[in-house]
């Protein structure tokens, strides 16, 4: 592979397994200078395995890894300086306080102490911390504990920084301050690698997504060209307080126009490339004897399509526990 | 430069968060007096034991202050993940390795001059040539080196904080039983004797033994080259196994 200065991630055919699992497979993509990229995936899809091989932490089964051009799979540890890690579970010492943290992960990439010292007080500062600088990092808070660890992957201001699943198992204000920290970071010129099971996050923030689904990438794209599809595309979601039989296919001869789902109990979706007049349409459901509880208008997300390449719910990914699958 | 700030602030953290800690400081003050005054009460002995005593209790204190002390600090930050930081830094394994070790080699040797300094209190040292303390140095430098590999050999090994305790003491038992301090290695059943062979301590006694009081059974040449031997390989096989499972 050659090394085009704009391309600062290139990845070939990426595989790894573990034992009889095919945590990464045949994986490709390209992540350049400056740009926010995404790994949209549920538990166990592979993400943080991506991760891992990407900084040095596993070694691939086959394939090629650069990371501004240097090729990690045969020199692993040559491009550890142009990258920041902050992993999906906190891992600073719970014995030192914030402050002695981020002092010392500075000075594991060689920052002489005057210079550690006062990007420490200032990224306490950025992040929200004066306060807990002192206090020992074993008793923070885990929004709290996220974002040091946050600021410790950038301590060494690297070109890189990869983030796995950053807001997942932490509560909604600190998710969105964090949010707001990242956007902001990519905003001074970082190039961010994200993973995330949050259909919305990844809209949100990301320049370019993958869809990972056990190992495989099954779309890439930037958000705009993802949405494109359904962008124009007007849909209705019902809710229910019963059911009768197979109403869906009645619906669907009934009005040719309009395509009924059924994403769950008691929820019919409604899609057309026309506006839906909702009043004639609640009329008819409640004489096939349904009992209407809503019927919302919504507009057409990355929810829609990845759902629709994906096969997988939504809500399922949404409902997911915090504790990320993978390592035992 | 940019690799000794690392090395500098790796040995520095662990020395505050693990050796310099009170428990291990009374620690090993306790061990060497302890297991002095249990050769005494055993032997019967009075203060002109001393000489030949001393050997086994500085090798016995460097065993125990630095093997499992090191293996149950890097498991733990195997286990809690912060072990991962280090991996993630742009040092050489071998420095960073280096560095993780260098804590429990001093906090070792520290270690075996609590004996000898007791012991001057006790009885007249004064005998004993410069030349002779200064290979009595190097000898409980190169023992709390070859430990302490031993202890990262066996924090590799292993998952579990518990089972870097129990696999610890799997080596050290037979260790201070075969090096030559409670038996004179001679004296071994023949079946016996080849295991104290392949024990790093028992070279180290040996070197002690000679220094303090002239008993030693082999070349101290040999003696030296050996502990090197055991220090090299030891390192060597802990790196691979970092390379090969951590790194997997
Ligand atoms: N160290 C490991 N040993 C065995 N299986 C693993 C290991 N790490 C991950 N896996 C498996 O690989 C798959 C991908 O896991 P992971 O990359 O952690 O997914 P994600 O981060 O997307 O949730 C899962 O099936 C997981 O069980
Ligand atoms: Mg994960």
């Amino acid at each position: 592979m050659k090394y085009q200065d704009e391309l600062v991630i290139q990845v070939n055919d990426l595989t790894k397994r573990f034992d009889d699992v095919l945590a990464v497979d045949t994986v490709n993509f390209d992540v350049s200078r400056g740009e926010f990229f995404g790994f949209l995936g549920p538990n166990g899809a592979g993400k943080t395995t991506t991760i891992n091989m990407l900084t040095g932490l596993a070694r691939p089964d086959s394939g090629t890894i650069l990371i501004g051009g240097i090729d990690c799979t045969k020199k692993p540890r040559t491009a550890q300086h142009l990258i920041g890690v902050v992993p999906d579970e906190s891992n600073l010492y719970p014995e030192l306080t914030g402050f002695e943290n981020l002092s010392f992960c500075a000075a594991l990439y060689g920052i002489g102490k005057c210079q550690r010292e006062e990007r420490s007080r200032h990224l306490l500062k950025t992040f929200d911390l004066v306060k807990a600088a002192d206090r020992k990092f074993g008793g923070y808070s885990k929004g709290m504990k996220r974002k040091l660890t946050i600021a410790a992957g950038i301590i060494h201001e690297p070109e890189i920084l990869f983030l796995d699943e950053p807001t997942t198992g932490i509560d909604v204000a600190s998710a969105r301050q964090l949010r707001q920290l990242i956007a902001d970071l990519h905003g001074n010129g970082t190039t961010i690698f994200l993973t995330t099971h949050y259909i919305e996050e990844a809209e949100r923030l990301c320049d370019r997504i993958a869809f990972i689904v056990s190992g495989h990438i099954v779309a890439i794209d930037s958000v705009t060209n993802l949405i494109q599809p359904v962008q124009a595309k007007h849909v209705v979601l019902f809710s229910f307080a019963n059911t009768v039989g197979d109403y869906a296919a009645l619906l669907n001869e009934t009005y040719p126009g309009l395509d009924f789902t059924l994403p769950g109990p008691g929820k019919m979706r409604v899609e057309s490339d026309e506006s839906i007049r909702v009043g004639p349409l609640v009329r008819y459901l409640e004489d096939l004897g349904l009992e209407v509880q809503e019927a919302r208008r919504v507009q057409p997300s990355l929810e829609d399509i990845f759902v629709r390449i994906t096969g997988i719910e939504a809500e399922s990914m949404r409902k997911e526990t915090e504790k990320a699958g993978g390592r035992k | 430069m940019k690799a000794w700030i690392a090395f500098w602030n790796i040995l520095v953290k662990d020395m505050k968060t693990y050796y310099l800690k009170p428990p291990n400081i009374s620690w090993g003050l306790m061990f060497p007096l302890a297991w002095t005054s249990m050769f005494f009460i055993r032997s019967g002995s009075g203060l002109d034991a001393i000489p030949t005593i001393l050997p086994g209790v500085v090798a016995v204190s460097i065993l125990f202050g630095t093997t499992s002390m090191l293996s149950v600090a890097v498991t733990f930050e195997k286990k809690q993940r912060s072990f991962e930081r280090l991996l993630l830094a742009p040092i050489q394994l071998e420095m960073l390795m280096l560095a993780k070790t260098s804590g429990a080699i001093l906090f070792g040797t520290a270690n075996a001059f609590v004996p000898v300094i007791m012991a001057a209190f006790l009885f007249d040292l004064s005998g004993i040539s410069w030349i002779s303390w200064i290979v009595f140095i190097s000898a409980t430098f190169l023992i709390a080196v070859t430990s302490t590999f031993l202890g990262l050999f066996i924090a590799v090994a292993v998952k579990e904080v518990f089972e870097a305790q129990t696999f610890s003491n799997f080596f050290r038992f037979p260790m201070m039983f075969l090096c030559g301090l409670f038996f004179p290695i001679e004296k071994l059943p023949i079946l016996i004797k080849p295991f104290s062979y392949i024990l790093p301590l028992t070279y180290g006694v040996d070197i002690l033994q000679g220094t303090l009081n002239g008993s030693q059974i082999m070349p101290l040449t040999l003696d030296f080259l050996m502990l090197g031997i055991f220090c090299f390989g030891l390192f060597y096989l802990s790196l691979r196994n970092i390379r090969i499972r951590w790194i997997a």
